[in-house]
């Protein structure tokens, strides 16, 4: 059953939490929605910091979901600067970083992820940054440009962005990666292999299979990054960005059901019915592998602020997705769908060479999951393949003179 | 600053003031209009953004680029009007605008 007058709490005000927010005026919801965010700014984007924001292509007010007199103008209480710090399940009620307290119908927890820190000495140093907020955002900005050294730590798309967008404002950019390729966790080694051609044509360094055994400085500022053979690599300031871990804390201290994120259904729905957990901080069934994982994407988190406004609201649930991806370097443009599970074959349409081309990730003959480098016809087809599970012709799949509307088997 | 008129697919209008600069996707997202769901956030990576341009304007709101023509290719309910909205940028010029809105942006 459905309540629209229920009183609504959404902790987070990310990607998430905002367009939670906004979805459940724009679905009726006639009931008191307070949106608690630890940031100063209101719900923004966070894709374009590490894209179009650095390199000064857009501004905060582009950045934002909404402007700031929407939240007002639609009763929504969005409180910036404030942190739950406990959560009460027994009494509904939230304990906010600011003494005050607030009660809930239900509750939202979008509290989304943190970055990883490294482990290693010298990591307190001013200089070393990270890429979340627009904060971070800013620190990297005023710390890169002409003949700045700048050094990133992990070869993931985050750093490669960063290195992309610090060539453009004329720093020279030294990529640490720990594995012996880049995106090794998540493209494959053809993938892996043109990226880093790509990087290098444009003047990036790498260090491959080099771990980081910590950081010098000098009047508490970053100087360099040492790696494990020795060797100290010279910068004026680093980047980290070698994953993050979600902000499940709440959740797992007030007993809530948790998995390296909080643990949800299809509705977006956590083991207390009262509670939902939604984007980078949840635990989540994705039906088309028949398994649970946790994303870290602004479309998982604009589908499961739609599942939960949907069923708070009493509508029918957003029909089941595709997950997917992308990322802007220099003038590629990757966009990925899918995951690549239980695949056994890896298949390659076009060349590399031309700087067009496709990789898809195949289960017998069903596509799990595609990375499209500058091919929207590969990945929008691919995409509508892999949420469709019907099958394919290998033979016209890896033929680029056939048309991607004529791969079906 | 241009004033744009989006219609639902049900026929529900909504005249909104846009600033100049920002796209026609944004004029819509950032007025809570219902319909364009701009999942990348107008990166042209996603085609949720679909809109039909009143034939009127079609001249006046340009020509769509090689990526968005591929992009627009494989969305759903294509007709020769249809544009990426977060690839149509507002200027006075398009001050009266009228764009549709698919049914669905899948």
């Amino acid at each position: 059953m459905s309540d629209l007058g229920a009183n609504v709490v959404i902790l987070g005000a990310g990607h998430a939490g905002g367009t939670a927010a906004a979805l459940l005026r724009q679905y009726g919801h006639t009931g008191p929605i307070s949106l608690i965010g630890d940031e100063p700014l209101a719900p923004y984007q966070r894709p374009p910091l590490s894209k179009a924001w650095l390199k000064g292509e857009a501004d905060a007010d582009s950045l934002a979901l909404k402007p700031l007199e929407f939240y007002a103008e639609h009763q929504i209480d969005f409180r910036p600067n404030t942190r739950a710090v406990k959560l009460r399940r027994s009494d509904k009620v939230v304990e906010l970083s600011d003494g005050s307290t607030l009660t809930y119908d239900i509750l939202i927890l979008a509290t989304g992820a943190r970055a990883i820190k490294l482990p290693v000495s010298g990591a307190d140093l001013a200089g070393l940054l990270e890429l979340r907020t627009a904060a971070d955002a800013e620190a990297l900005k005023a710390a890169v440009g002409p003949g700045k050294r700048l050094a990133v730590v992990g070869g993931g798309y985050i750093g490669l962005e960063v290195a992309a967008s610090g060539r453009a404002l004329g720093a020279e950019v030294v990529v640490i990666e720990r594995e012996s390729r880049l995106l090794a966790r998540v493209a494959c080694e053809a993938l892996s292999s043109f990226f880093q051609g790509v990087h290098e044509s444009h003047g990036v360094h790498f260090e491959m299979g080099a771990s980081v055994t910590g950081f010098v400085g000098e009047n508490g500022h970053v100087t360099g990054v040492t790696l494990a053979d020795g060797r100290t690599i010279a910068c004026d300031a680093a980047v980290i960005g070698v994953g993050a871990t979600p902000n499940d804390e709440l959740a797992s201290e007030s007993g809530l059901e948790t998995a390296r994120g909080v643990v949800v259904d299809l509705e977006a729905r956590t083991s207390d019915p009262s509670i939902f957990a939604i984007g980078d901080v949840a635990h989540r069934p994705m039906p088309i592998y028949g398994r649970m994982f946790r994303m870290e994407s602004v479309p998982n988190a604009l589908e499961q602020a739609k599942q939960a406004a949907s069923a708070i609201t009493g509508r029918p649930a957003p029909a089941g997705e595709v997950p997917w991806q992308w990322s802007d370097q220099y003038d590629l443009k990757l966009q990925i769908a899918g995951y690549a599970f239980d695949t056994d074959e890896v298949l390659l349409r076009g060349d590399p060479a031309s700087g067009k081309f496709a990789v898809f990730h195949l289960k017998g003959d069903q596509i799990q999951s595609v990375e499209a480098i500058n091919s929207p016809p590969e990945f929008m087809m691919g995409k509508q393949l892999i949420g469709n599970r019907k099958p394919v012709s290998k033979a016209k799949l890896s033929d680029l003179s056939v048309s991607m509307k004529e791969v079906v088997a | 600053m241009a004033k744009i008129t989006y219609i639902e697919h049900d026929g529900t209008e909504h005249v909104v003031d846009v600033k100049t600069g920002l796209t026609v996707m944004e004029g819509a997202v950032k007025n809570n209009v219902p319909g364009i769901d701009a999942d990348c956030g107008g990166a042209c990576a996603c085609a949720t953004c679909h809109v039909y341009v009143d034939d009127a304007w079609k001249d006046k709101t340009g020509e769509s680029s090689a990526m968005e023509e591929s992009m627009l290719d494989f969305a759903e309910n294509v007709e020769p009007n249809s544009r990426l909205s977060c690839q149509i940028k507002v200027s006075d010029d398009l001050d009266g605008l009228i764009v549709r809105l698919p049914e669905s942006q899948h």
